[in-house]
């Protein structure tokens, strides 16, 4: 499979990133590290006529102690955030995830800000990001700006990144000690989640579904339950409130519903509740 | 669009379309075809090879992301006749059947040595999680990669 032919150029910086996504508009998308973009174009489900690749910025590629948070720069590979000593400590969950995206060879390549600006509901990132409460910067003609990880995603593979602007870095808030769970089911290893779970408990309780809507989601029933000193099963019990779980061949809307619901309740039992 | 790429030490020169795959790059412009297409969908393993001494599939890779890069593929592993330790331990172990997944296995468990992922048979089963043997092989796969990386099958 052979993607279509597009016009291809390399961005020297963040700020020549930027500049070549306003000269090429809407025709323009983002190449990181591939491995959620390539496969759409070689399906010919995306045709973008000019790729801007960002891989070669590795001054984006960090993961640093910023006081009460966890910087992490948006072309980190999912490789690097799954040996991070910091995440290790301080961010166990995110460095955990990390670890179960793909496979190890997808693992080399795929970065954490390509992941999440792709914005794919059944990517594990985003609902580890949403359970974390993160903050996006993205960096554009006019400056930075932060973005809420809730404001985020706004629809199928769509987020709040407007067309020209790149997303930099990820702030993730420290949950160092925290109780932590992240749920992923599959058939095989290296699957897409049939549905996921992150969890987060550090004093109140954040959870975030894989592939339970359109988009990322946030269990916020959920979350107010298990905040609020509801015992796991009553939390999970509300965990598919809110959500519009997708049917396809591994699942019926019915069946993602009942996961749900079960691995919220392993979550808030692994992460302490 | 001109790419240098070195391929198992060797300097390749090349005007290429952006739309092209490493895979494609190194079977049909390089000549070496033992690097599979299996899936060309990122799942199956079958064309892995390192980039830069790491495992990648090269189906889900441009041949121009890879203008820089050092290659190694399954031909890049035997040196002056000898085979490579993890060669020689699918060959001893039986580590193959129709042998189409053998080179992304090779490159892949060569890799995990690499970053010293190779502890006991769990660590093999999971670091191969991108690899997938048709013909179900996985015990012996398993069984082989544990004795090469016992007879010291890095780079």
């Amino acid at each position: 499979m052979i993607p279509a032919s597009f016009d291809y150029v390399r961005a020297d910086n963040a700020d020549h990133a930027i500049k070549l996504l306003a000269e090429h508009g809407d025709d323009a998308k983002l190449l990181a590290g591939g491995h959620s973009l390539l496969p759409l174009m070689k399906l010919r489900l995306a045709t973008p006529s000019v790729l801007v690749d960002v891989g070669r910025l590795s001054d984006l590629s960090y993961i640093r102690d910023a006081g009460d948070h966890v910087a992490v720069g948006a072309l980190t590979r999912h490789h690097d955030l799954e040996h991070s000593d910091l995440l290790g400590s301080d961010v166990p969950l995110l460095r955990h995830a990390a670890g179960q995206v793909g496979d190890p060879q997808v693992r080399h390549r795929g970065t954490i800000g390509g992941s999440i600006a792709h914005g794919d509901p059944a990517s594990d990132l985003p609902a580890v990001l949403l359970a974390l409460r993160a903050t996006m910067v993205a960096q554009g003609p006019n400056g930075t700006r932060e973005i809420g990880v809730d404001d985020f995603f706004t629809g199928f593979l769509e987020t709040a990144l407007a067309p020209d602007e790149l997303l930099t870095e990820i702030r993730v808030p420290k949950a160092t000690g925290a109780g932590w769970s992240f749920q992923k089911f599959n058939r095989r290893a290296q699957d897409w989640a049939i549905v996921g779970v992150a969890c987060v408990k550090n004093g109140s309780t954040g959870i975030g579904l894989v592939n339970m809507g359109p988009t990322p989601l946030r269990a916020t029933a959920a979350e107010n339950a298990a905040s609020g000193g509801a015992s796991a099963s009553d939390a999970a019990n509300v965990a598919d409130q809110d959500t519009d779980p997708p049917a396809d061949l591994n699942a019926s809307e019915e069946f993602r519903r009942h996961l749900v619901k079960v691995l919220v309740r392993r979550a808030l039992e692994e992460a302490g509740s | 669009m001109k790419v240098s790429i070195r391929v198992n030490g060797q300097s390749t020169d090349n005007d290429v379309e952006p739309r092209l795959l490493l895979v494609q790059y190194l079977r049909d412009v390089v000549g070496l075809t033992g690097t599979n297409i299996g899936c060309d969908t990122s799942s199956c393993g079958a064309c892995t090879v390192h980039l830069n001494g790491e495992a990648v599939k090269s189906c889900t890779v441009l041949a121009v992301q890879a203008d820089g890069a050092d290659i190694t593929t399954i031909e890049g592993l035997a040196k002056d006749g000898q085979l490579h330790p993890m060669q020689a331990a699918f060959q001893d172990n039986h580590g193959l059947q129709c042998g189409f997944c053998t080179p992304g296995m090779v490159m892949a468990a060569v890799s995990l040595v690499n970053e010293g992922r190779v502890t006991d048979e769990r660590s093999v089963r999971e670091g191969l999680e991108g690899n997938l043997c048709r013909c179900t092989g996985y015990h012996n796969i398993v069984q082989s990669v544990l004795a090469g990386a016992k007879s010291g099958a890095s780079k």
